[in-house]
């Protein structure tokens, strides 16, 4: 039985001096699909700790369905397969025997709409993933973790004086945030982020890419946007994917410094896409 | 002065956009809307009057002049007992078996199973009730007397179970299996419904903290289906309140009021003594069992109005 405390992919000593668990992502040669149809085709590059790396690309190139590879949450899609390897530090996230339960445990995701648990409190919502899987945890010491990660995701001021409100009394950009405490309250290795701001106003998405560059110095964290403003402003690193035509799968084009990729990128394509000639 | 007349020109459009006389589909649509809203309102009313005018005779009317010699109260007392106690344990039973069911169909089971199974649930619902009370006299009751006598024997000293076991097993027990059995469709489709339209959002995040399947279904399809499953456990009460052939047919009424589910000596329900009764009555014995009809019709208007208050409360947290 899997216990969240410890840790389910073998660490080599001496690389948590960055970062409390930041871990590397590779892939290598991961195909993606639907059923029959190829969704990503052909996918290595590796995913730096500490760092946030932004996927960016045009509507269906692939880049969420890539984003929900590594923490197997593709699979779930009825159909959905996957092929290539997925590895976190080292480990193969699909080997056999591995329960996705665990990898999701070590990988935290923050979706495109705000999604609280309606009938449960702020307090609640926060405390959601350290119920799970036995884990059973004193109040005190959970309504510590609860502080904690509401003053992690930078919620705590706005919240303090009605934890016990339902998680769906907040604004937009509250829940987002009330999400990403979620999240970080079960101490993930990693942070991915399906378009956390498409749905909020330029105020609370600026609040969140605050606190993603906050995020980092604990995180591997992995944004997908559509927002090319947004991956210049927060990323470290930016990937890009493209598709050669509807229906065709999408291919990594390029990854690289976000600043080398928005200057000066190697692939005519890259170019053409961030300098806004298409997408 | 051009911009006046600006204003003008959008007036008058408007004006004629909206026309003078309302479209006709939307006339005929509401009109519609409103006569069967009305239709349903003196359909109630209608039986609502005849009940309280044919059973006013027997509520009015002394201990001799009814059957069995005993006032109304006492003479509906039991009954009303019976038909609780049936529909009971008939909710008792079926609504963890339809969740588990709805739940099973919507989470757990592959597409093509689940289909399957949905489709033989809903077939379940076309069985007459004849039919039920034939399959509880002959199927159900007699192989449940072994079980009925174990229960005895083992947990005789709960009062439910307290005994003699039938021997033809002709009891409560089994008269309120029968009917959860008849009521198990109808909640668990309402609960299908429901569960089955989870946002994916909120199941998808649950599984993003790890959440396992279980854990899953426990903090987003139950929470967001639960005010389903009491409006469809209420429904499911309702019929089983009103439910008259299986149990005119499976149960062996004496008219006791006991707690007892396992003996011979059952309290009879008020459906099933009104089908019973109702070919040898006459005179004010007809107007009792009209009048015990208005108690029954009454317990279900309770019940009704008990489910929208705990879903109201609900909805409104």
């Amino acid at each position: 039985m899997f216990k969240p405390s410890e840790d389910v992919v073998a660490e080599p000593k001496g690389q948590r001096a960055v970062g409390r668990g930041a871990k590397t992502i590779e892939t290598r040669g991961v195909d993606l699909f639907y059923g029959d149809f190829h969704a990503v085709q052909d996918v290595t590059m590796t995913i730096a700790p500490n760092r946030v790396t932004a996927l960016i690309g045009s509507s269906g190139c692939g880049k969420t369905t890539f984003l929900r590879s590594l923490n197997r949450m593709h699979e779930l899609t009825p159909g959905a397969r996957v092929t290539g390897e997925v590895t976190l530090d080292g480990e193969d996230v699909y080997a056999k025997g591995v329960d996705p339960v665990a990898v999701r445990r070590l990988v935290g995701m923050v979706f495109q709409q705000p999604n609280p648990f309606p009938t449960m409190s702020i307090h609640d919502n926060v405390a959601a993933g350290l119920n799970l899987n036995g884990g059973r945890i004193p109040k005190s010491r959970k309504d510590e973790v609860v502080e904690r990660s509401l003053r992690g995701a930078h919620l705590w001021e706005e919240v303090k004086d009605r934890l016990d409100k339902p998680g769906s009394s907040l604004s937009g950009g509250q829940q987002q945030r009330l999400c990403i405490a979620r999240a970080i309250a079960v101490e993930p290795e990693v942070l991915l982020m399906d378009e956390p701001c498409s749905a909020l106003d330029p105020l609370a998405t600026l609040a969140i890419e605050d606190l993603i560059a906050e995020l980092k110095s604990r995180y591997t964290i992995v944004i997908v946007t559509h927002n090319m403003q947004q991956a210049a402003r927060a990323s470290d690193v930016t990937a890009f994917f493209n598709l050669d035509a509807t229906g065709r799968p999408g291919r990594l084009v390029e990854v690289g410094a976000t600043n080398e990729i928005f200057t000066n990128p190697s692939q005519q394509e890259t170019e053409d896409y961030v300098s806004g000639r298409f997408g | 002065m051009a911009q006046v007349d600006t204003t003008t020109n959008a007036g008058q459009l408007l004006a004629a956009a909206s026309g003078g006389r309302r479209r006709l589909g939307d006339r005929v649509f509401s009109r519609t809307a409103v006569v069967a809203a009305v239709t349903i309102l003196l359909l109630l009313a209608g039986v609502a009057v005849f009940l309280v005018s044919e059973g006013l005779p027997a509520l009015t009317a002394g201990a001799s002049e009814l059957p069995e010699g005993k006032t109304f109260l006492d003479y509906v007392a039991p009954l009303a007992f019976g038909t609780a106690l049936a529909a009971l344990i008939a909710a008792v039973v079926a609504v963890p078996l339809a969740v588990g069911v709805a739940l099973f169909i919507t989470h757990v089971a592959p597409p093509r199973i689940a289909s399957t199974l949905g489709y033989m649930v809903d077939l379940l619902a076309a069985i007459p009730s004849i039919v039920y009370g034939l399959w509880g006299i002959f199927v159900l009751g007699p192989a449940a007397v072994p079980v009925l006598k174990w229960l005895e024997e083992k947990l005789g000293w709960i009062p439910l179970f307290e005994g003699p076991a039938s021997v033809t097993g002709r009891t409560m027990l089994v008269a309120g299996l029968v009917l959860a059995v008849m009521i198990m469709p109808i909640v668990s489709a309402i609960a299908r419904e429901a569960f089955g339209q989870t946002p994916r959002k909120l199941t998808e995040g649950a599984q993003a903290l790890g959440a396992t399947r279980w854990e899953t279904i426990r903090m987003t399809v139950l929470p967001f289906g639960r005010s389903s499953v009491i409006s469809g456990a209420m429904l499911g009460l309702g019929r089983a309140l009103g439910e008259t052939m299986a149990v005119t047919i499976i149960l062996s009424v004496s008219g006791a009021v006991t707690f007892n589910l396992i003996g011979q000596a059952n309290p009879s329900t008020i459906a099933a003594n009104i089908a019973l009764d109702f070919p040898e009555s006459s005179g004010l014995a007809i107007n009792a069992l009209i009048a015990t009809g208005l108690v029954l019709f009454a317990i279900t208007l309770v019940t009704n109005m008990g489910a929208r208050a705990i879903i109201a409360r609900q909805n409104h947290e």
